[in-house]
């Protein structure tokens, strides 16, 4: 079998990934697996080349400015497609936009809804977690993913008890 | 730390625990960053230094972490990172890094955090068995502790933030390593691997690769780590194995129904090859260390426990090799060393054999 990527070497490396409910394979060889930044011993996703490989062809967002970088560690868009890593956690919020479509076809959903720092300093209050499931619960009755709707409701309903009875896990809620 | 200190006991692997061995071993791994610091790939090896030297006290200290062994990877050699890897208890990715990484680790292996591999911090809980309610349990207090010392890179919409977005949210990977050779010897793995990549969870050979795996070992891990609770996340896996692990039992029993006296052989000339070969690659002594396994937990073979096997499964691969041998081996060295450890260990009793030696 040929590599579906530079369709001239045998293709040695296979990856495997369930997105949207649907198989898709991906052979290549190794060098083009190597240029996407897949770690071939543990390959790790589809989406993960995808993110390297975009670099002459990028994968669905509009031809905005070219080599934007994050305003923190200074690594631009260039950079993460080579390697598929980011430079800071501040990246997330300066590539958000490039990462958003990203994010729905590796994850479950596009928002987090695990645990969350403790009563760390700098941790999240109800506050900001509520405004956070606001944003998330209007995405969602934007996309009409209505199920997912209602459950972000009934969480911002129970934060929105714990902000007005002040709870005490979270000294830093703002008023 | 002492690596040495680490080989001389056995691994948790050997525990023997696990009414009939088919999961070995249980894991679970969170990606962890510190605010306001690059992620190790991107910062220098000056800025890693200074998270490494901050976060090993930190670590060491932790309630969770008593009785813990720290090393940074330059002060270790190639072989005791190598050995690490081994027993799982650092990555290769992490093993290939220098100045700037390092591990700490209790010394019962139970948990260990490399610092500075991929994120600032990969912290896992290993146990062996089917445990991963308990190993979670273990992890989620050590990542409470920590959490109470040391700001992490957090955001409350998408989570704990990590290098790679395949990680970000909970940072969570759990996995459990599954003995599989029932499936593989009846041909129904495929579609087990086919039926796990649908319900979006990963599974790879430990060693080998795909559904070609050497020694019949399967690593079953989520691959979503984005919009479930942690609890869901490893609950979902523990029932997915708990179905994989059935449907191993089922192909075992239908194997001795079936085709017992070609399992019979299948054991007993793994038995006889690894009791008396000279030369051993490894992944013929992981294909015959498999099939011994199965023996045993079928009853086939009754003198040997699973304890041993196991044990063997760790001690055969190539940086235990070399260590156990004081120095670097070529490659057809190590295959003799090991194949010598081999019938050391599953020979003939010793006594029948010194009787044999001293009739010259
Ligand atoms: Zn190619
Ligand atoms: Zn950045």
């Amino acid at each position: 079998m040929k590599c579906e990527i530079c369709k001239a070497q045998e293709a040695s490396v296979h990856l495997t990934q369930v997105m949207d409910g649907e198989v898709k394979k991906l052979h290549m060889c190794e060098d083009c697996a190597r240029k996407g930044g897949i770690n071939i011993e543990n390959p790790v996703s589809i989406s993960d080349l995808l993110l390297g490989l975009g670099k002459e062809e990028p994968v669905e967002e509009a031809p905005a400015a070219p080599d934007r970088a994050c305003p923190v560690c200074h690594l631009r868009q260039a950079d993460f497609r080579k390697t598929g890593r980011l430079g800071c956690p501040e990246c997330y919020a300066a590539f958000a936009t490039e990462l958003a479509p990203l994010l729905r076809q590796m994850h479950r959903r596009d928002h987090h809804v695990g645990r969350t720092p403790g009563a760390v300093p700098g941790g999240v209050s109800p506050a900001e977690e509520a405004a956070a499931v606001q944003e998330a619960l209007d995405r969602a009755v934007a996309d009409e993913r209505f199920e997912e709707a209602a459950r972000l409701r009934d969480r911002l309903l129970a934060l929105r008890q714990r902000i007005a009875a002040g709870s005490p896990a979270a000294p830093e809620a703002r008023p | 730390m002492n690596v040495g200190d680490l080989l001389r006991q056995p691994h948790l692997w050997a525990c023997g625990a696990g009414e009939d061995g088919i999961a070995a071993s249980s894991r679970v791994r969170l990606a962890r960053n510190l605010r306001g610091h690059a992620f190790p790939d991107w910062a220098g090896e000056d800025e890693n230094l200074r998270v490494w030297r901050t976060l090993e006290p930190v670590l060491r200290a932790l309630p969770s972490m008593q009785g813990s062994v720290s090393a940074a990877n330059e002060a270790m050699t190639d072989l005791d990172r190598q050995i690490l890897v081994e027993r799982h208890l650092s990555s290769r990715e992490h093993a290939r890094k220098g100045r700037g990484s390092g591990i700490v680790l209790r010394a019962d292996e139970r948990l260990a955090v490399m610092v500075n591999e991929e994120d600032h911090l990969r912290m896992q809980s290993l146990e062996c068995g089917l445990r991963l309610h308990e190993v979670w349990e273990r992890m989620e207090a050590l990542d409470r502790e920590f959490e109470e010392r040391i700001a992490c890179a957090f955001s409350p919409r998408l989570g704990y933030l990590t290098a790679c977005p395949t990680n970000v949210g909970t940072g969570l990977r759990a996995s459990v390593m599954l003995h599989v050779p029932g499936l593989v010897l009846m041909e129904e793995m495929a579609p087990v691997v086919n039926g796990i990549q649908k319900l979006g969870l990963a599974v790879r050979g430990l060693w080998g690769e795909g559904t070609e795996a050497v020694g019949n070992m399967f690593q079953i891990s989520n691959q979503m780590t984005l919009g479930a609770r942690e609890e869901d996340l490893v609950g979902d896996l523990d029932r997915l194995v708990r179905e994989v692990i059935d449907h191993e039992r089922n192909a075992r029993a239908r194997l001795m129904r079936s085709r017992e006296t070609v399992v019979r052989d299948h054991v007993g000339r793994a038995l006889g090859i690894l009791g008396h070969a000279h030369v051993l690659t490894s992944n013929e002594t992981l294909s015959h260390l498999s099939a011994l396994r199965l023996g045993i937990e079928l009853g086939i073979v009754e003198r040997l426990d699973r304890a041993t096997v196991d044990a063997l499964l760790l001690l055969t691969q190539p940086a235990h090799i070399q260590r156990a041998a004081g120095r670097p081996l070529g490659p057809r060295e190590r295959d003799e060393a090991r194949a010598r450890l081999v019938r050391e260990r599953l020979g003939e009793p010793p006594r029948r054999r010194r009787v044999r030696k001293t009739k010259a």
